[in-house]
């Protein structure tokens, strides 16, 4: 069955919800944001990532309205905002925190953006109704923040900041507060709801599995700049730099001098007494040229013999093994004294592992396995 | 053997307070009880009876017999009593009100002040009680009276033609109590204001409230503990206060405070002047009770 895939970001003719152009902003002598460009489109759910104080919270809070850009201009669908207050936005912000009105109830909470609207009362009624089954939280609707768990209060949250339909919902470390498994579980209600409600969610997150998880598409953030805008599998598949391709999941980085071969590979010199690496770069590259050769442990193979069929292969020695359970991380060290990390699915039982300490292994992986990377 | 010692120690810790409020509130209040019961007599102490144990049995049965409500049924029939209590009352209500008026802006300000000037405003703010309540006091009259300096510069300033009667009228006594119990007004808000999280105020504003609807939706009822804590610390005390209207006020300035010093030290009548400050008391307790209770709440809802 042929399903349309949603890529609004790859069609010409589709318009930005959001455009940030030429965006700066700066707090005294500190640059948060530093001369931004940025399309969102609508319905996508649109994750800012990067580490604390890459200028992300900043961004969304200029998309609330809490501060403006010293530069450039943010349109919501064309128009400047920068000029609208945060109570006049047709955006609707969920707080880290929650921010919850600790002396109203769950009910007045979800009522409150709508009761400053010209909504009749039965319509509001009727609102927060809906808006309280959707979270499944029916039954608390008299309770106070303060009587309700984590959990509750994080959807109460969700709920007040949806009611007003807001053309688009900002969630600022929405998950945060919450423990490992209630979080992958709220994940996915998210994205059922931002399904189901059609708006345009963009969420801020330091957490890279949840960006990934929950994202149509991912800004990796570094000092201010985005560095990656792609979709999650294309951020970790073909990730354009080092600092993305390090900072999304786990990765085996290797330094060399590149040397074009024909049909588009390079051979990477890296180590003397090495045999180079053969690798695929997406742009041609010219001879001579320092790059960095980026592999995921998982597509490293670990095998006792060498094997005939790979163009890359390497000997070490296991020096460690993180065992995660479903998966093992193998640690190897080579006789250049570089580590490379191997993953392999423990579909075997432990008893029966093929590799312990010490064990002298080969490493390998084919010629489209890594990326090459020039920054 | 340590269960016993950390019972008698808990026993110890929950002593003090008791043995202290026992030897400094219930010793003191059963004395003045027994005097309030007592007859005015021409003697020291100057009143009937002394409790006299040398007569052993009789002597302790004739002292009961000799107590009487006597004071209390004078301080009803006479009208100046209960309209020295209701003109406190209205005073102490009036003043709260005004109080409240000027310190919650004085505490918002301070919440809303850059953090590195709190810690000075806060000291201006303390600052008044480093010098004697009493001086202070004197020097507002200093500052109303028809020659002072509030009349000098409205005068110099053309604002009036004639200088103001403020002494000695019941609007001195209201800002003598005003000045004298902002800083117990203005702390406790301050305190509730200071804790405000200022995400549920963007919140508001995302959600559409304009800065007056914040605030009057937000910052205003989740100042309430502060402004109840604020009001009760000025009403108990302004409702017996007796330097402020002794002082400030004029002749026409009635209040329990000032009736019963009166009785005290100008008619000598020991057991009148007990009965008013049982009855005082009893009025007290219940906005005590009150605050008592709003502290324990708002306790509970930290918690």
């Amino acid at each position: 069955m042929a399903q349309t895939v949603f890529a609004p970001w790859a069609d010409p003719n589709e318009k930005p919800l959001i455009q940030f152009k030429n965006v700066t902003k700066r707090f005294g002598d500190f640059t948060a944001i530093d001369n931004l460009t940025l399309d969102i489109f609508r319905r996508e759910f649109f994750a800012l990532l990067g580490p604390s104080g890459c200028g992300k919270t900043t961004l969304m809070r200029m998309l609330a309205g809490f501060e403006t850009p010293t530069e450039g201009t943010i349109t919501l669908e064309g128009k400047d905002i920068s000029p609208v207050p945060p109570n006049k936005r047709e955006v609707n912000m969920m707080f880290q925190s929650y921010a919850l009105f600790p002396h109203l109830s769950v009910y007045d909470n979800i009522a409150f953006g709508l009761k400053r609207s010209d909504m009749s009362r039965d319509e509001i009624a009727a609102r927060v109704e809906q808006m309280l089954k959707m979270v499944q939280l029916d039954k608390f609707a008299r309770r106070k923040p303060h009587q309700i768990s984590g959990g509750q209060r994080q959807r109460v949250a969700l709920a007040r900041s949806l009611a007003k339909a807001p053309k688009l919902l900002l969630l600022d470390e929405p998950l945060g507060a919450l423990d490992k498994k209630l979080r992958e579980e709220t994940q996915f209600e998210l994205m059922d709801i931002q399904e189901k409600t059609g708006t345009t969610f963009v969420i801020v997150t330091h957490d890279q599995e949840e960006a990934m998880t929950v994202a149509s598409r991912v800004a990796v953030m570094d000092h201010g700049k985005v560095i990656q805008v792609d979709t999650p599998d294309r951020i970790y598949e073909t990730p354009n730099s080092v600092y993305v391709a390090d900072f999304i999941g786990d990765v085996n980085l290797i330094e060399g001098n590149a040397r074009p071969l024909e049909e588009g590979q390079v051979a990477i010199a890296w180590a003397e007494g090495q045999p180079e690496i053969i690798g695929t770069p997406a742009t041609p590259i010219a001879p001579g040229a320092r790059v960095t050769f980026a592999i995921r442990p998982e597509k490293v193979a670990i095998t006792n013999e060498r094997p005939e069929d790979k163009p890359n292969a390497v000997q070490g020695k296991v020096l460690d093994i993180a065992y995660l359970g479903n998966i093992s991380t193998y640690h190897v060290e080579l006789a250049t004294g570089q580590h490379i990390k191997a993953q392999i699915a423990n579909n075997r039982r432990i008893a029966r592992r093929s590799f312990t300490w010490e064990d002298e292994v080969w490493l390998s992986w084919t010629a489209t396995a890594g990326v090459v990377l020039t920054q | 053997m340590s269960g016993l010692s950390d019972r008698l120690r808990g026993l110890v810790v929950v002593a003090v307070p008791y043995l202290w409020l026992l030897m400094l509130f219930l010793v003191p209040f059963g004395i003045v009880l027994k005097i309030s019961l007592s007859d005015i007599a021409l003697a020291i102490p100057p009143y009937t009876p002394t409790l006299d144990l040398s007569q052993g049995w009789q002597g302790l049965k004739d002292f009961f017999a000799d107590l009487d409500f006597e004071n209390f049924v004078w301080l009803t029939q006479d009208d100046l009593y209960w309209k020295a209590y209701l003109s406190s009352l209205k005073i102490a209500v009036i003043s709260t009100f005004l109080t409240l008026l000027v310190g919650y802006p004085i505490a918002y300000g301070m919440a809303n002040a850059p953090d590195e000037w709190r810690p000075t405003l806060m000291m201006l703010v303390i600052l008044p009680f480093w010098t004697s309540f009493l001086i202070r006091v004197y020097s507002w009259m200093g500052i109303l009276s028809q020659e002072g300096f509030l009349n000098q510069f409205l005068l110099w300033t053309g604002v009036v033609s004639e200088p103001l009667t403020i002494m000695n009228t019941n609007t001195a006594v209201y800002i003598g109590i005003v000045y004298t119990y902002l800083p117990f007004m203005i702390l406790p808000i301050y305190a509730t204001l200071e804790k405000l999280d200022a995400s549920l105020l963007e919140a508001a504003s995302d959600l559409g409230c304009t800065r007056a609807q914040a605030f009057w939706l937000v910052t205003a009822p989740l100042s309430k503990p502060g402004v109840i804590a604020g009001c009760f610390l000025v009403f108990i005390p302004a409702i017996g206060e007796f330097v402020i209207p002794s002082l400030l006020g004029g002749s026409r300035t009635l209040m329990i405070g000032k009736v019963l010093w009166e009785e005290f030290f100008s008619n000598r009548d020991w057991p009148v002047a007990s009965a008013v400050a049982v009855i005082l008391l009893m009025i007290l307790v219940i906005p005590i009770i009150l605050f008592q209770r709003n502290e324990q709440k708002q306790r509970e809802a930290e918690q």
